[in-house]
């Protein structure tokens, strides 16, 4: 996955994320309307497809909804890569098929319009065509979620180890 | 050498036991969910081929955030989700005349000592003050969790948070809460276990320790926990109706760390915009003007909240420059405060009393803020546009600090008043 960075900084909450008064909306697509318009309310204007989002510390804290990543992968994003994530965030994420991935230092190696380019199998990041960071390795287990491409694609091949 | 965490994932995934760190398999003893998360979850479940629940009595679905509908959109919502419980034939159903669910829950007898139970919202954690661990989870979790029985989690660590002495004239749990978070960070503690401990928290009653465990999200906690006592057990009875058996942390198990809080010198605590860590005293704060006053939510909703607002504020007036609303969490606590008098009392000093939902907390429903306004809330979360506005200022306290700041439009010291 390849796209331009958007930075943003430590402690991006769900509600910033999506806010609460679309919690009401099932329609993914409809969701993805509103990404990040809790603080970016241009977000959605300027994101392409296959963009990253980068954060800082605690990246996701507050609620359980999982329409704050079902919004992020349907504006396009095709990864969050922060240097932390709230537990919640980081499992609506993984379950969706869309990485969260820890890495240390991030928000001050990347910055917004930068290109970033992913490569999960070798744990790499790399900026501009030239920079390489590491990512903290994604755990065994929810890497199997994230190739089957979330927990529902999962549970579908996987029902009888359950 | 285990916490409770410890014991009740592994008693629930069948292990002797569960070391930090390690991802278990375990048995949900019961599921809930919200309408704004239930319907994404039932969605997750026919995605992953499965039609039906894994046991209709252990599942129920909950409209609380939204009660009643206020447009098309969140009435359709409402609709799909009363059409999937019958579908579902789920055992029980919470429509718009129910309360919060972290309210319901337990009046129900859905929560008992030494089980495992996960909620489609992060505030589930407020069930562990039964000496259960209880998680908030996303719907593509909760879809597995409802199509399966079962569901991985990473055992956690635990932090002890070791309050001891009295809490003084007016401090309430609320405070030892906000000044935990202090403490810890709002990351402080993700991906743990909270466990309350201590003299403060045993003196505490049930609806103060739900107040504890419900706010140990805002510290990243997967669960908060206090031990299961006597008044647990009085709480529960007529309630639960199948058997349980209390589990407790063993003397020697081991915690990543140690958090103390001393009850005795508590001062309120109040948590200012646009942070829950962002606490301090009331004395700091005092003095700063507000706008609007919320009493309720899953974590302040309860009998003994609107009862010390209503201490405050009979035969009072509320400030001119401000409007109070008042929500109960449920329609027993409402019942119950209104036998009491405490009702009349609130509508005389002149709040506002709103049906049992979510209410204000979540900036959904109703008592929207416009740009610049300012409100104390007693509600658990003051993230910039919470509440309304982006532009809009939340700041978090007892609903004694929010009682009496209602009387002089500031924010006030309720042991002044």
């Amino acid at each position: 996955m390849k796209g331009k960075a958007w930075k943003y900084g430590d402690d991006i909450n769900t509600d910033f994320i999506l806010p609460g008064i679309y919690l009401e909306l099932t329609d993914p697509k409809e969701i993805g309307k509103h990404a990040m318009e809790g603080i970016d309310p241009s977000f959605v204007g300027k994101v392409q497809p296959g963009d990253v989002i980068i954060g800082g510390r605690n990246f996701g804290l507050g609620s359980s909804r999982e329409q704050a990543p079902i919004a992020l992968k349907y504006s396009g994003v095709s990864a969050v890569i922060a240097e932390s994530f709230a537990r919640i965030f980081y499992r609506n994420a993984a379950n969706l098929g869309l990485p969260a991935l820890e890495c240390p230092n991030v928000s001050k190696e990347i910055k917004t319009g930068d290109t970033v380019e992913v490569d999960i199998e070798a744990g790499k990041i790399i900026v501009n065509g030239e920079k390489e960071l590491e990512f903290v390795p994604v755990p065994p287990f929810m890497m199997e979620i994230l190739e089957a491409g979330g927990l529902r694609e999962y549970i579908k091949q996987n029902r009888a180890k359950w | 050498m285990s916490t409770i965490a410890q014991k009740i994932l592994a008693k629930h995934a069948g292990l002797e036991e569960a070391i930090p760190g390690e991802i278990v398999k375990a048995d949900i003893d019961f599921a809930f969910m919200p309408a704004l998360t239930a319907a994404l979850a039932f969605h997750a479940m026919y995605d992953m081929d499965i039609k039906k629940v894994f046991d209709p009595k252990k599942v129920t679905i909950l409209l609380d955030h939204i009660a009643p509908a206020t447009n098309i959109t969140n009435a359709t919502l409402h609709k799909e989700c009363r059409e999937i419980a019958k579908e579902q034939n789920l055992e029980t159903f919470y429509d718009i005349n129910s309360g919060v669910c972290h309210q319901i829950i337990p009046e129900n007898g859905h929560v008992y000592p030494g089980m495992l139970m996960v909620g489609a919202d992060s505030h589930t954690c407020t069930h562990g003050a039964f000496g259960a661990f209880t998680t908030g989870i996303g719907s593509t979790d909760m879809g597995a969790a409802i199509g399966t029985g079962k569901l991985w989690f990473k055992v956690p660590e635990t932090i002890k948070i070791q309050a001891e002495g009295s809490l003084s004239r007016r401090v309430m749990s609320k405070d030892v809460i906000l000044n935990a978070a202090k403490q810890l960070g709002a990351d402080g503690a993700t991906y743990c276990a909270l466990e309350f401990r201590g003299s403060t928290i045993s003196e505490m009653s049930i609806g103060a320790r739900m107040t504890l465990c419900n706010m140990a999200i805002e510290v990243g906690g997967k669960a908060g926990i206090c031990m299961p006592d006597q008044k647990t057990f009085k709480f529960l009875e007529g309630r639960v109706k199948n058997e349980y058996t209390p589990v407790y942390s063993d003397k020697d198990a081991v915690y990543k760390k140690t958090v103390e809080i001393d009850g005795m010198h508590l001062e309120p605590q109040v948590a200012c915009p646009h942070a829950v860590d962002n606490v301090k005293p009331v004395t700091d704060v005092a003095g700063t003007k507000i706008n609007q006053v919320f009493i309720g939510s899953c974590t302040n909703g309860r009998l003994e909240d609107l009862q010390v607002a209503a201490d405050i504020l009979e035969g009072e007036k509320i400030s001119k420059d401000v409007r109070v609303i008042t929500t109960p969490a449920s329609p027993e606590v409402y019942k119950a405060a209104n036998k009491a008098g405490i009702i009349t009392a609130l509508m005389d000093a002149g709040a506002v009393l709103c049906n049992p939902s979510c209410s204000v907390c979540f900036g959904g429903n109703h008592g929207i803020l416009a740009p610049g306004e300012v409100s104390l809330s007693t509600s658990n979360r003051n993230f910039r546009g919470r509440q309304g506005s982006t532009e809009a200022f939340v700041y978090l306290s007892s609903p004694a600090t929010a009682a009496a700041s209602a009387l002089y439009g500031v924010i006030t010291d309720p042991r002044e008043v």
